[in-house]
This record gives C-alpha cells, structure tokens and sequence, in this order.
C-alpha cells in the first residue's frame, strides 16, 4: 500500500506542475484504464491460480478480491496506467517548452 | 519459463498493436522512450522493494531466473506491455474525442 501511494504522489503532481488536465478528464482517463487493466487482470488471475507468483499475507491487507486477486493488485492495475499516462503527458508538455525555448 | 514465454508475448502483441494494427506508432517517437525512462527507473525502485521484502515471490521454476532489483526480469517484459497498451487508449481515446469536437464545432459553425 506504501508503494502504491508513493507512485501517486510521484506521479500526481505532474498533474499541476505541467497544467496537464489528465485528472480533469476522467471518462477518457478511466477508459485507459477500462481497455488497458482487463488483460493484464486476468492474466494476474491466472498467474495466482497457477502459483507463477504468490504474496506474502502478512505484509497485506488481506482483503482479496474477486479472481482470488488481493485488494493491492486491483489498486496497482488502477494506478500504474494513471502514472504512465501522466507521465507520458508531462514528458510531451515538457519537450514542448523546450523546444518553444529553443526556437525563440 | 511460462511466465517468460506469456510475458515475450505480451510483448510483441503490445509492439504489433502499436505499430501496426492500431498505427499509433508511440514507440517511434521520442517522448515515449524519454516517459518509459522515468517509469523503468520508478518500476525498478517500487518492484525491487515489493520483491526485495518478499512481499512478491515468484515460482522459480516459472521465469528464467534472470533478476533486476530484485525482481525477475520478466516483470520488466509485464510492466512494458502494460505501459504501452495504456497509452495506446489514451492515445486512441484522445483522437477520437478531438474528432468529435471537432465535428461539434463544425456543427455549431
């Protein structure tokens, strides 16, 4: 959970810094997520069933979710696609300064 | 080995969706390698320390056994793919709304 909530923290200020407007679209923001997490879910599911890899109970929750999938998976699967959206967001603001800067 | 073939193939289907299926072709610009440089670098840190405390463990017999940080190097193949097919909707979805405003704009004109 400490993971999960530093990767919003370092990714979420992107948001502001950059005046990216990411956080202000959420139906195409939670679409992303609608299109990109489904696979990477049920491959999760599947990797847990088929003991590919297994967590360490007592540093969780404990709460697991539907496809025998822990509480942190759900988040991660929610949050890495916010993280790599924002910051493929704030890397093109950002070479778009610099090359405002550099042609002035 | 299962999880090193699913992941390569995870892989590969991300690259042929991008540059060719879908034609989004993130993977030929520049930007997507400078926000996929910041991401490994974030990923190697959070990963090794999820795998690093043992909070994720993996069946040996299931990567190769190849490890980064900590974690097998077929987490980097997982995270890549996931990467790219996020933003190959983010990218896909904002096309498809700009044409619809644009299309209203048109309309109200």
């Amino acid at each position: 959970m400490a993971m999960l909530a530093f990767v919003l923290l370092a990714s979420g200020w992107l948001e502001w810094a950059f005046d990216l407007r990411v956080y202000r679209d959420p139906k195409r923001l939670l679409a992303t997520v609608a299109i990109a997490a489904p696979p990477f879910i049920l491959w999760d599911a599947f990797a847990i069933s088929q003991g590919h890899w297994f967590f360490d109970r007592s540093q969780m929750l404990g709460i697991i979710g539907p496809l025998n999938i822990p509480l942190e998976e759900y988040l991660f699967f929610l949050i890495i696609p916010i993280a790599a959206v924002l910051t493929l967001e704030g890397v093109t603001r950002f070479l778009d300064i610099v090359r405002q800067r550099v042609s002035q | 080995m299962t999880y090193t073939l699913l992941a390569a193939s995870s892989v590969l289907i991300a690259v042929l969706l991008d540059l060719v299926v879908l034609r989004t072709r993130l993977l030929a610009q520049g930007r997507f390698w400078f926000a996929y440089a910041i991401l490994v670098f974030f990923q190697l840190l959070t990963n090794g320390w999820l795998t690093g405390r043992g909070i994720v463990q993996y069946d040996p017999e299931m990567i190769l056994g190849v490890r980064i940080a900590y974690a097998p190097m077929e987490d980097l193949a997982f995270g890549f793919a996931l990467i790219v097919l996020t933003m190959i909707a983010w990218t896909k979805l904002g096309v498809r709304s700009a044409t619809n405003s644009r299309r209203e704009d048109i309309n109200v004109g």
